[in-house]
C-alpha cells in the first residue's frame, strides 16, 4: 500500500515538474480580437490570422518634441497610463515600472511609454520635471500627453480603462496595467503595476518576448 | 498532587501579572502600531513605499530619523492638511505638494506610532493627547 502512495506522489511531482517546464517554455499569448482573413499565396488559397495591433499614434513628449509609433518601430515596449498628482495607484506602479526600468534602460531593444491622462495639467515641462524627480535618465522611457481624444483613444486600444471622473481621487480613474507589446504592435500581455506578483511575472516574460524577437 | 497543581497554579499567575505588568506600556504601543500599519497602507504607502523608502526625488523617505526628531512637533499638521515647498529630507531636496489626509487624530497617532516604531526602530508612542495638542496649533 505503502509503495502504492510513493508510486503516486513520484508521478504527481514528476507531472508538476514536467507541467512547470512546459509554462515556463510557452511563448506569450496574443490579446484583443483577431479576424480570420483569406489570402491568396503562390496561387493558393490560405487562411491567416490578423490580430490586434496599436495603431500609428502621435504625440508630444516631455522634450516638447513630437514622436510617434515610428519611435517604437522594431523595438518590445511598456506602456502604461497616469497623470503626475495622482494619488492612488500611480506613485506604486511608477515604483514598479522603475525598477524594470533600471534593469532594461541600456537594453535598445526595450522601451517604455508613459502616457498622462491629465490632458489639462501635465504639459510637456511637468512630465518632464517627474520623470527627472523620477531617476529617469535617457530617452527610452517617454512620458507623452496629447487631447483628451488622442490619449483617452488610444487607452483603448491598449485595452486600458480611462476616464475622467469627479468622485475619483485625483479626478481620473484608470487601470493600472503595464501593458507588453512586441515588436509587430501586439498585445502580448497586461500585469497590475500595483500587484507585487504581476510585476514578477511581467519580470519572467519580458526576456521571453525579447528571446522571440530575436528570433 | 493537589499540592503540585497549587503550585503551579500560584506561581503561574504571578509570572503573568509580571509580565503584563512590565509590558502594559509595550503593549498600547503594539496595538497602535497595528492600526497604524492599516493607515499606512492605506493612506501613505502609495507614495512612501512600504518600507518608507520614498520614491526618487519625487516623495521623501519616511526613515530621516532626525528629520522626523527636529520636526516632531509638525508631524500631525503635515498628515492632517498636507504639505507643499522646499523640503530637505535625508540630505534631498523634495518639492512635491502632498495632499491633506484628513486623518482623524487617534489614526495621525497610530500611523505615526507605526512609522517611528515599524519602519523605523524607534521605542516611543505617539499618544493621543500629544497629537490632538498639535493639532490644535497647526500653521
Amino acid at each position: 500500500m505503502k509503495s502504492i502512495v510513493k508510486l503516486y506522489c513520484a508521478t504527481g511531482l514528476l507531472l508538476s515538474l514536467f507541467s512547470c517546464k512546459n509554462t515556463s517554455q510557452s511563448s506569450l499569448p496574443i490579446y484583443g480580437e483577431r479576424e480570420a482573413v483569406e489570402k491568396t499565396v503562390d496561387g493558393k488559397q490560405v487562411v491567416d490570422t490578423v490580430y490586434h495591433t496599436i495603431p500609428a499614434f502621435k504625440f508630444l513628449n516631455q522634450d516638447s518634441v513630437m514622436i510617434s509609433d515610428k519611435n517604437f518601430e522594431g523595438k518590445v515596449y511598456i506602456a502604461n497610463f497616469f497623470f503626475t498628482h495622482c494619488p492612488s495607484i500611480c506613485p506604486t506602479m511608477n515604483r514598479n515600472l522603475l525598477k524594470i526600468y533600471a534593469q532594461y534602460k541600456d537594453n535598445d531593444a526595450v522601451r517604455f511609454l508613459s502616457h498622462s491622462i491629465d490632458f489639462k495639467y501635465d504639459q510637456p515641462y511637468v512630465l518632464k520635471d517627474y520623470a527627472n524627480k523620477l531617476g529617469v535618465s535617457n530617452d527610452h522611457w517617454q512620458f507623452v500627453s496629447g487631447t483628451k481624444a488622442d490619449i483617452y483613444g488610444i487607452a483603448n486600444q491598449y485595452l486600458v480603462y480611462t476616464a475622467e471622473d469627479k468622485n475619483a481621487p485625483g479626478g481620473y480613474d484608470h487601470q493600472g496595467y503595464l501593458v507588453l507589446i512586441d515588436k509587430d504592435k501586439r498585445i502580448r500581455g497586461a500585469y497590475d503595476g500595483t500587484n507585487d506578483e504581476q510585476v514578477k511575472k511581467l519580470m519572467d516574460d519580458l526576456p521571453k518576448l525579447l528571446n522571440e524577437a530575436k528570433n | 498532587m493537589r499540592a503540585l497543581f497549587t503550585t503551579c497554579f500560584i506561581i503561574g499567575a504571578l509570572l503573568l501579572a509580571l509580565i503584563g505588568c512590565q509590558n502594559e506600556v509595550d503593549i498600547r504601543t503594539a496595538q497602535y502600531s497595528v492600526n497604524g500599519q492599516k493607515v499606512y497602507l492605506t493612506h501613505c504607502q502609495n507614495c512612501h513605499g512600504e518600507k518608507g523608502e520614498g520614491l526618487g526625488n519625487l516623495y521623501p523617505p519616511l526613515t530621516d530619523v532626525k528629520f522626523l526628531e527636529n520636526n516632531r512637533q509638525k508631524l500631525a499638521c503635515i498628515i492632517k492638511y498636507g504639505a507643499a515647498g522646499e523640503l530637505e529630507v535625508a540630505g534631498k531636496k523634495f518639492n512635491s505638494t502632498m495632499p491633506a489626509s484628513n486623518l482623524s487624530a487617534i489614526d495621525i497617532a497610530y500611523v505615526l506610532t507605526y512609522i517611528n516604531t515599524k519602519i523605523n526602530k524607534g521605542k516611543d508612542i505617539f499618544p493621543l493627547a500629544d497629537v490632538e495638542k498639535q493639532l490644535k496649533n497647526c500653521q
